[in-house]
């Protein structure tokens, strides 16, 4: 097996290899954080957090593990770190935990995460598969905050919350697109992100 | 009754676990080429929810909640709602694995019928979701039965009309780079916009 390089590890991920645009993983939670920026960028860091950290912890462990347990073993430290990232959440920033609601705790069944370890961690080197859980994380980030950005911005003329464009409810010139708030429309930026993303790069066109 | 009756048209219309909270996801769009599968699929998902949803709001009420009795008494005071999601995912696993024991032991046809699908539901989000939707809202045991069986159908429900639609879609012609993956992501949007008239409904 040829070596791999770390920046290649790192930077696949994001356009080639993505996560949610190609090998469709993880994108049970993808959706339901996106109406908002903020939301979003908070579980994008929390979700490169945990991939990057348990690839690292199951890599390191590898050569302990026999097949039969290594679900569990994967399984259990995945849930570990999932529920020290829910703990910090509540006591930082108790608004934002608020509304992500389930999803942070949703991040033990992601299969980004599940399926890095499984997939690279148990046959390379820790710091390869760190770098990998974050290159894999920032693919994730990447389509997850796009989306929020369209989202938040026309659904509601803002982003992070600072007004950019000027209701009209409140004396200005534009008409939030209601749709924008509502979760359907998370399917519609997503399909056509993708629609974009394999016009651009035709290898990842499906058969059938 | 009557109250249980709307628990129950609200968690397989109102709040649809696929279509309007997201949840299991990734089997949603991997296992829905075909109507056949999706009602494997959808079968085990009711069966799996409508055991563990109660299950696990049974634990947390009893054991892990504040103030409750906790196994050992020197915990009593201790606030045990962190090592929740730990205990849902194991329960989850284990009621899966011997519901897969039960099912090949007593109900083989509906064993093999499943297939691949079961031991796949401990990683789906649906499942584990409808736990933590139950535990988060503070729903009594009765009231997560219902909704263990209620979302569990609903879910259920999404995957075979979706399964429908895209068994038709193959007889279309989109361009090439919204073929798969772009169409169903689209055509799920437009379901989901559906089942939103919905809203408002009430018994």
């Amino acid at each position: 097996m040829a070596e791999l390089k770390a920046r290649d590890v790192l930077f696949d991920p994001i356009f080639k290899r993505n996560p949610i645009g190609l090998l469709v993983l993880g994108i049970c939670s993808a959706l339901a954080v996106t109406s908002k920026l903020e939301t979003a960028l908070v579980m994008s860091l929390s979700v490169t957090l945990v991939i990057a950290v348990s690839s690292a912890l199951v890599s390191m462990v590898r050569d302990l593990l026999t097949s039969s347990i290594r679900m569990f073993v994967q399984i259990t430290i995945i849930a570990s770190l999932v529920i020290v990232v829910n703990q910090v959440l509540e006591a930082f920033l108790y608004d934002i935990s608020k509304q992500l609601s389930v999803f942070v705790s949703l991040i033990v069944t992601n299969c980004i995460v599940m399926g890095r370890a499984e997939g690279f961690a148990m046959s390379n080197r820790p710091w390869l598969s760190f770098v990998d859980g974050i290159g894999n994380g920032i693919g994730y980030s990447a389509i997850l905050i796009a989306v929020a950005f369209f989202r938040e911005l026309f659904g509601s003329g803002s982003l992070f919350g600072v007004q950019l464009l000027a209701l009209k409810a409140e004396g200005g010139w534009y008409e939030p697109n209601g749709l924008m708030v509502l979760p359907p429309s998370a399917f519609f930026i997503i399909g056509l992100l993708i629609f974009a993303l394999r016009a651009w790069k035709p290898e990842q066109i499906e058969e059938n | 009754m009557e109250h249980y009756l709307n628990l129950f048209v609200k968690s397989v219309f109102l709040e649809n676990l696929a279509l309007s909270f997201f949840l299991g996801m990734c089997t949603f769009l991997a296992v829905s080429k075909k109507v056949k599968t999706a009602f494997g699929l959808g079968a085990a998902v009711v069966v799996v929810q409508s055991i563990t949803v109660p299950a696990n709001t049974f634990i947390f009420n009893r054991w892990l909640k504040p103030g409750s009795e906790s196994l050992f008494p020197s915990l009593n005071e201790m606030d045990l709602t962190f090592l929740g999601l730990i205990i849902y995912i194991g329960l989850i696993a284990a009621m899966v694995q011997i519901l897969e024991m039960v099912l090949d032991r007593f109900v083989p046809t509906l064993y093999t019928a499943l297939g691949i699908f079961l031991p796949l539901l401990t990683v789906n989000c649906a499942i584990l979701g409808g736990t933590l939707f139950s535990v988060e809202r503070n729903y009594t045991l009765a009231e997560s039965a219902v909704y263990g069986v209620g979302s569990g159908v609903g879910w259920a429900l999404a995957i075979i009309a979706l399964a429908g639609i895209r068994e038709r879609l193959m007889y279309s012609n989109p361009p090439p780079a919204l073929r798969g993956l772009g169409m169903t992501f689209i055509v799920t949007g437009l379901m989901a916009l559906a089942f939103m008239a919905f809203t408002g409904i009430s018994l």
